[in-house]
């Protein structure tokens, strides 16, 4: 069940990557990769390293040794502001949205990194039509908004970088399933309109239903790697690469 | 003399003091905020910004000029102390820039005494502002710095205001002082955000300087001590590290001050400062947080 690698370097790729946090290995010796268009699932149990492959890949953290390669340039030296101009934005987990400024002011955020500002208007008009309930809310300070709409917020702030490669952490964290439902419904608006996604959840049955392909990592190392497809037909297989049970 | 004049007159001397206390303060806030330090070294650019006014003016500069060159040369010593003490230990132990900030006073308050040795020096300003305005028979009088004072204080607050609300890089800095990492993830250049924050924090303690300097009639190396003690106080009773907070604090402070040494028995004026450093226990005990800023953990 493994894929052949594409022949032009894909969007991202991840090569050996091991991060440490402090004196602990967080990850090691990860590869993968993302091509354009697709959406890309990273599952895993709690500190399997799913989030610090997103933050490294967003230049938070830096490796201790491997590569990431955007387009097959590696950019696991920059500074975060360059990673977003090079195309990357990352909804971080917990939302992060920025509490004491309005719906607008983080949307107007998202934003900066771009040079194409004539098209910023448009964008945003995009976001409010995605999620009618943010201009609703526009003139709101982000603080007061619902879980729900945080994470609706830190999804359309990343977006508005009109980003290559969306990095999506926990998005389905904390947050009433009704809300949930419709979050995905979203990201499957927009992965149909050719958003590149690498998607990092808990919830194997939501994200397994929006990605064309998946890995699951255990203690940080990738245990098992396939189509969507296959890895819903395989509960079971999915299920022991998560916690390791081995018979 | 009537008590409502007494009470107008002390009301005026409470906003040019509060307004002093509000620039300097509000220049403490935005640097914790982003970086979550207190930067001891904020008062000596009140000192740097009133020499500079003042060696200027000695060149034969006009006031107007020298009072805009010491905000300036406070703002540019603000951002050379950043680049080359602060942004070298950035991410080191909190303690760590605390004490490169005392560091940094040391320094800068000898090079004061080395240029102009330590005994203080008149501070010369023009006929137009050595003069005052007398209402109800001199039951009132504000001097012409006073009005200079509070004026230049709006109109510099009002600039902040517009900048903080209005613009891509004040939002980004209350952004940044929020979350900083959430702030690099959208893709803001933090290292500019914070050296934008110096320079505004330190150009207004620049204007304060010149503006204490002008009331006291003159500057000294170690003039900067005792506005950064009282800024700090505001700062905290307002809510450290916010901007709107710094501005009410400053103004209550100057305001208490005032009305302590004007309303209570006499006997209890030189207990001035100790009512106040007294409030400053009581707020750190009671209200930890300020007036004005709320609760919010930072998750990290």
């Amino acid at each position: 069940m493994s894929n052949p690698p594409p022949l032009a370097p894909p969007l991202l790729a991840i090569e050996d990557l091991r991060v440490d946090y402090g004196a602990v290995r967080a990850v090691h010796g990860v590869s993968l990769h993302v091509a354009a268009g697709e959406v890309v699932a990273l599952l895993g149990a709690n500190g399997a390293g799913k989030s610090t492959i997103l933050r490294t890949i967003s230049g938070l953290l830096r490796p201790r040794a491997g590569q990431v390669q955007l387009d097959g340039a590696p950019i696991h030296r920059l500074p975060p502001a360059r990673i977003v101009r090079l195309g990357i934005a990352h909804s971080p987990e917990g939302r992060r949205v920025f509490g004491n400024l309005t719906v607008a002011e983080n949307l107007r955020l998202g934003a900066t990194s771009r040079p194409d500002r004539d098209k910023v208007p448009a964008d945003r008009e995009r976001m409010y039509d995605l999620f009618p309930i943010l201009r609703e809310r526009m003139h709101q300070v982000a603080g007061t908004l619902s879980g729900g709409e945080q994470q609706m917020l830190a999804l359309a702030r990343a977006l508005m970088a009109a980003p290559r490669l969306l990095l999506l952490d926990e998005p389905s964290l904390g947050i009433a399933p009704l809300i949930v439902r419709s979050i995905f419904a979203t990201l499957g608006e927009l992965k149909r309109q050719g958003t590149t996604m690498l998607l990092v959840e808990q919830n194997i049955n939501v994200a397994l239903g929006l990605a064309d392909r998946a890995y699951v990592l255990r203690t940080g190392e990738v245990s098992l790697t396939g189509s969507a497809t296959e890895l819903r037909d395989n509960y079971e297989r999915v299920a022991e690469a998560y916690l390791g049970a081995r018979q | 003399m009537s008590p409502g004049l007494y009470i107008a007159q002390q009301i005026i001397n409470g906003v040019s003091l509060g307004s002093l206390y509000a620039l300097v303060a509000i220049g403490l806030s935005l640097v914790f905020g982003i970086l979550r330090m207190t930067n001891f070294a904020h008062g000596d650019m009140m000192m740097v910004g009133a020499f500079g006014a003042l060696t200027l003016g000695a060149a034969g500069v006009p006031f107007e000029l020298a009072l805009l060159g010491g905000i300036a040369i406070g703002a540019l010593t603000g951002v050379i102390v950043e680049r080359v003490a602060y942004r070298p230990v950035r991410g080191a132990a909190d303690v760590t820039l605390l004490l490169t900030s005392l560091a940094v006073t040391y320094i800068l308050e000898n090079l004061g005494i080395l240029l102009f040795t330590s005994s203080p020096h008149d501070f010369p300003i023009p006929e137009w502002l050595d003069s005052s305005y007398e209402f109800s028979d001199g039951q009132i009088t504000f001097t012409q710095v006073n009005v200079l004072t509070v004026v230049l204080t709006g109109i510099s607050l009002s600039l902040l205001g517009w900048f903080v609300t209005r613009t891509d890089m004040g939002l980004g800095m209350r952004a940044a002082a929020e979350d900083m990492q959430a702030a690099n993830l959208v893709g803001l250049d933090v290292n500019k955000l914070i050296v934008v924050a110096f320079a505004l924090a330190s150009g207004f303690a620049g204007l304060a300087g010149v503006l204490w300097a002008a009331q006291a009639g003159v500057v000294e190396p170690s003039m900067g001590f005792t506005p950064l003690l009282k800024a700090f106080v505001a700062a905290i009773i307002g809510g450290f590290g916010s901007i709107a907070g710094a501005l009410l604090g400053g103004y209550l402070l100057g305001a208490l001050e005032v009305f302590i040494v004007a309303f209570l028995p006499s006997e209890l004026s030189p207990y001035r400062d100790a009512i106040v450093f007294s409030l400053l226990i009581a707020f750190l005990l009671f209200r930890p947080y300020g007036l004005l800023r709320t609760t919010r953990e930072v998750k990290l």
